[in-house]
């Protein structure tokens, strides 16, 4: 159980020190791996290699579990398939007997598409759907391995390949399987601390946000199952040498559940704490015998407590960073003039239009045949009673809801209707009415994502830590950092987002915006619950952005921001126009003081 | 042969519709879906033998402590797993706390009873061949139970009260509806509808442990096809489901029964995420 999780962002910022306190407890456990065999017998290194087999399958489970939010539970049935399909190849059962490194690096293929062919559910469903699915392979694969007698011997079973010399003893087993353990931690290590990672963390915790910074769901999710997949399988093939003999019944549900709960007492998003979860939970048993027939029920109250008292888990119980109290009575001072640095200066951009929109919800017509000209560099403000179709307006530009008429254009390309993961690439980028951010990650991580699509690496380069993937993470902990100085929350970049109070979760919402560079923002209710100097910093703030060249559509209902920093206002009644014009038109309109401003 | 699958396959459908009805049961009033409902199902297999075989019983007294017992594990299900999750439904925190109650219950069962399969007593006797008992009487408890509840539902006040919960929860408790009472009430009866799938399978399926994970995916099946908490998809969805399952295992074998039941429930679902009768989903944004 090595480690070197690469984190490269802090690597700038942190310093080494930042470094060596999250890479010591990985160390601290390899040492104590290293020297296990100098001060054990032959039933420890039994336990050991179990431990690190087990690891080999639950860091890549972890990336689905800890960090995609997806409850796979019949992950057991990856690790069979993996067992059998090693074992059958060097037995050589239906071919000609291969070489144990093909065999296994074939069980890991066979697992990645099987991976994918459990976890594909996971896209269109969430939660109970895709555990059932996973808990139903888990059963079939049983099955199968039970009646396809002339490969898999049936109930009787088949023989484990063996590893050649100096791997056929009990410590030379466990010492490669250590390795194996310490690259995958390695390698779920990257992914967790690359964009990707985060990425999967915002699709579990802010599914919305993050379809608007373009992240698409399907992709990211078909990589990690093809990961998590081909190191369940590969695990397979090592538990299949361990037990030098499989049958159907090695591979109970019981470790599923270990595997699951392992990954949930360590607590989401981790890596050190699922690891000591796994740890844990396979020499709990060990050491007190009686409790063997129990230890299923033992993890079940174990998770039962978990999920009821410490939803954190040991990764929140050793996260000592965030115990540290904030600064009380903080004010948010916005630095506009940092927007020099993280904003380019945009000249002559495109119009964005709304033509004849339509949007009718059951009979409801939310939006009744809308036109709207943004136009780049300037605020355009959208006011209107509640339920006039602001945030409504909003959503369709940002592709949420797809317009049953109508047209809407960015220059001359039509905008296609109803995919909020293209607008991000298009330069459309916006705030929600009430933040989605992402609790558990840090305020720096939650801008972070903002950027997402804008890196190179593929998921084989993040995974591998090659240099392009270092690039990516430089150049987005670069921009996070500036573009938190202009909102005035660089302080606080290290924090866990959902530490903060609600105004700042505003800002980070602007700042993750910006990341993408945007040629449109569009802003819902930002000034919602600030405080009337934060309410002029922002209008000051979304001032200098309009400046840069970016067009900005802002729903508000502090008719004095909107007064007094609009170029265009539209107000909007029953999803129809009622009024469009400049500022000071809009204030002496008779029917929207009459309908709207009161006076 | 035709008459085997019909006979074997309205049985087994019964059973998991029942299931799929014990899951709708906890879901109306509460919005959780449950892993208990498969180990409900279990346990009223288990419970009858214990009383009726193994304390020797008569049958109906073995049946009415069996559902008594089911009953009391619905509402410990309500108070352990589901009660402290609810105000943070969104998180789905009751997959997991669910799960943990079903693991310790299966846990339980296995070693307290057995891991073997164990005998059913023969209730009746009545019926040979493909009309026996094993057979009908799965079908019989279905359709009882439907009518019981139809009956609840629409003709005494507290199934309208259920009903309400499960339309509308905030406007029910705008009511002055005694919403938690409720909750633990349908727990209870989500208990005994368990109980009775357990009890009138008992002789198809054994009283045996691991029956609980096993109706959990084949009682979830229809509920995921007819959508959830929907019970006449749910009774549609698990007898098609039980015809499909035993036409397979007759025509084509036992393994190929299960993946075809599979690939079905991942094609349909992929294809209908809310089901065949299923409702579409709230507004996201």
């Amino acid at each position: 159980m090595t480690a070197i999780p690469a984190e490269p962002a802090r690597r700038d910022g942190g310093g080494i020190r930042a470094m060596a306190s999250t890479l010591a407890p990985f160390l601290g456990l390899l040492a104590i791996a290293m020297i296990l065999p100098f001060v054990s017998n032959d039933y420890w290194a039994l336990i050991g290699t179990r431990a690190a087999i087990y690891w080999v399958l639950v860091s890549g489970l972890n990336l689905v579990v800890g960090f995609a939010g997806h409850l796979a539970i019949g992950y057991v049935s990856l690790l069979t398939l993996g067992a059998y399909t090693t074992s059958v190849l060097v037995a050589g059962n239906v071919m000609p007997p291969v070489p144990l490194v093909i065999a296994l690096v074939a069980a890991g293929c066979v697992g990645a598409l099987f991976g994918v062919v459990v976890g594909l559910p996971a896209l269109r469903l969430r939660t109970f759907y895709f555990a059932m699915s996973t808990l139903g392979f888990a059963t079939i694969v049983t099955q199968i391995a039970l009646a396809w007698q002339s490969v898999t011997g049936g109930g009787i079973g088949i023989a484990g390949p063996e590893f050649p010399p100096p791997f056929d003893t009990a410590w030379g087993f466990y010492y490669i399987c250590l390795v194996f353990a310490g690259i995958t931690t390695w390698m779920s290590a990257n992914v967790g601390h690359s964009r990707f990672g985060r990425a999967l963390i915002a699709i579990r915790d802010a599914e919305v946000a993050a379809e608007a910074t373009g992240i698409s769901k399907p992709r990211m999710l078909i990589a990690i199952f093809l990961f998590a997949g081909a190191l369940a399988a590969f695990a397979g093939g090592l538990f299949a040498t361990l037990q030098t003999y499989i049958t159907p019944d090695a591979f109970t549900f019981d470790l599923s559940v270990l595997f699951f709960i392992a990954i949930l007492i360590g607590g989401r998003g981790s890596i050190l704490g699922p690891m000591l979860g796994t740890i844990i939970l396979t020499i709990l048993p060990e050491i007190a015998a009686p409790l063997a027939a129990w230890s299923t029920f033992l993890y079940a109250v174990l998770l039962l407590v978990i999920v009821l008292a410490m939803p954190g888990g040991i990764a929140a119980l050793l996260d000592f960073k965030n115990r540290r109290p904030l600064a009380s009575h903080r004010a948010i001072v916005p630095r506009p003039a940092g927007l020099a640095e993280a904003l380019p200066q945009r000249d002559g951009g495109k119009t964005l239009s709304l033509r004849g929109v339509v949007l009718t919800f059951g009979n409801v017509r939310a939006i009744d045949g809308l036109d709207l000209d943004v136009q780049p560099g300037r605020i355009h403000g959208l006011i209107g009673p509640n339920g006039s179709g602001k945030t409504t307006t909003l959503n369709v530009i940002s592709g949420y809801y797809a317009a049953k008429a109508g047209t809407l254009s960015l220059g001359a390309d039509a905008l296609p209707p109803g995919q909020p993961t293209l607008r991000a690439r298009r330069g459309i980028a916006r705030t929600f009415q009430t933040p989605r951010l992402i609790g558990e990650a840090s305020v720096l991580e939650n801008v972070m994502i903002g950027g997402t699509i804008e890196g190179q690496a593929t998921f084989a380069e993040a995974m591998l830590s090659l240099p392009r993937h270092h690039r990516d993470e430089r150049m987005l902990a670069a921009k996070g950092r500036a573009l938190l100085g202009v909102v005035g929350l660089e302080s606080l970049a290290e924090v866990r987002a959902d530490r903060l109070q609600h105004s700042e979760l505003r800002f980070i919402e602007i700042a993750r915006a910006l990341m993408l560079r945007p040629e449109y923002l569009l802003l819902d209710e930002p000034a919602a619950g600030l405080s009337a100097d934060e309410i002029e910093r922002l209008g000051a703030l979304i001032q200098a952005i309009a400046a840069r060249g970016t067009g900005v559509l802002l729903v508000e209902h502090h008719a004095d921001l909107i007064f007094a920093i609009c170029d265009q206002v539209t107000v909007l009644n029953l999803g129809k126009t009622l009024a469009a014009g400049t500022p000071a038109e809009i204030r002496i309109h008779k029917e929207v003081v009459s309908a709207y401003l009161g006076g | 042969m035709l008459a085997s699958i019909l006979a074997s396959g309205l049985a087994a459908g019964a059973i998991y519709a029942l299931v799929g009805v014990t899951y709708n049961t906890m879901f109306s009033t509460s919005r959780v879906m449950s892993f208990t409902a498969g180990q409900l199902a279990m346990l009223g297999g288990v419970f009858g033998s214990m009383f009726t075989l193994k304390m020797g019983m008569p049958i109906l007294v073995g049946f009415l402590l069996t559902l008594i017992a089911c009953a009391v594990i619905g509402v410990i299900t309500e108070f352990v797993a589901v009660r402290p999750v609810l105000k943070s439904l969104d998180q789905h925190l009751y997959v997991l706390s669910t799960l943990a109650l079903a693991l310790m219950i299966q846990q339980v069962a296995a070693i307290k009873w057995g891991t073997e399969p164990q005998p059913f007593p023969r209730l009746i006797g009545w019926g040979s061949g493909a009309f026996d008992e094993k057979f009908w009487l799965p079908v019989a408890a279905c359709a009882l139970t439907i009518i019981g509840l139809e009956y609840l539902y629409r003709r005494t006040l507290v199934g309208r009260a259920f009903v309400a919960i499960a339309e509308d929860n905030f406007a029910a408790r705008a009511l002055g509806l005694p919403e938690r009472n409720l909750r633990v009430a349908s727990y209870a009866l989500a208990g005994v509808i368990g109980g009775i799938a357990g009890f009138s399978g008992g002789e198809l399926l054994l009283a045996f442990f691991a029956n609980g994970a096993l109706l959990n995916f084949y009682g979830f099946v229809p509920v995921a096809l007819g959508g959830l908490g929907n019970n006449r998809g749910a009774i549609i969805g698990g007898l098609a489901l039980g015809l499909f399952q035993q036409a397979a295992n007759f025509l084509v074998g036992g393994i190929f029964s299960s993946v075809a039941v599979f690939t079905l429930f991942i094609v349909v679902l992929l294809a209908a995420p809310q089901g065949l009768f299923g409702a579409a989903t709230a507004r996201r944004v």
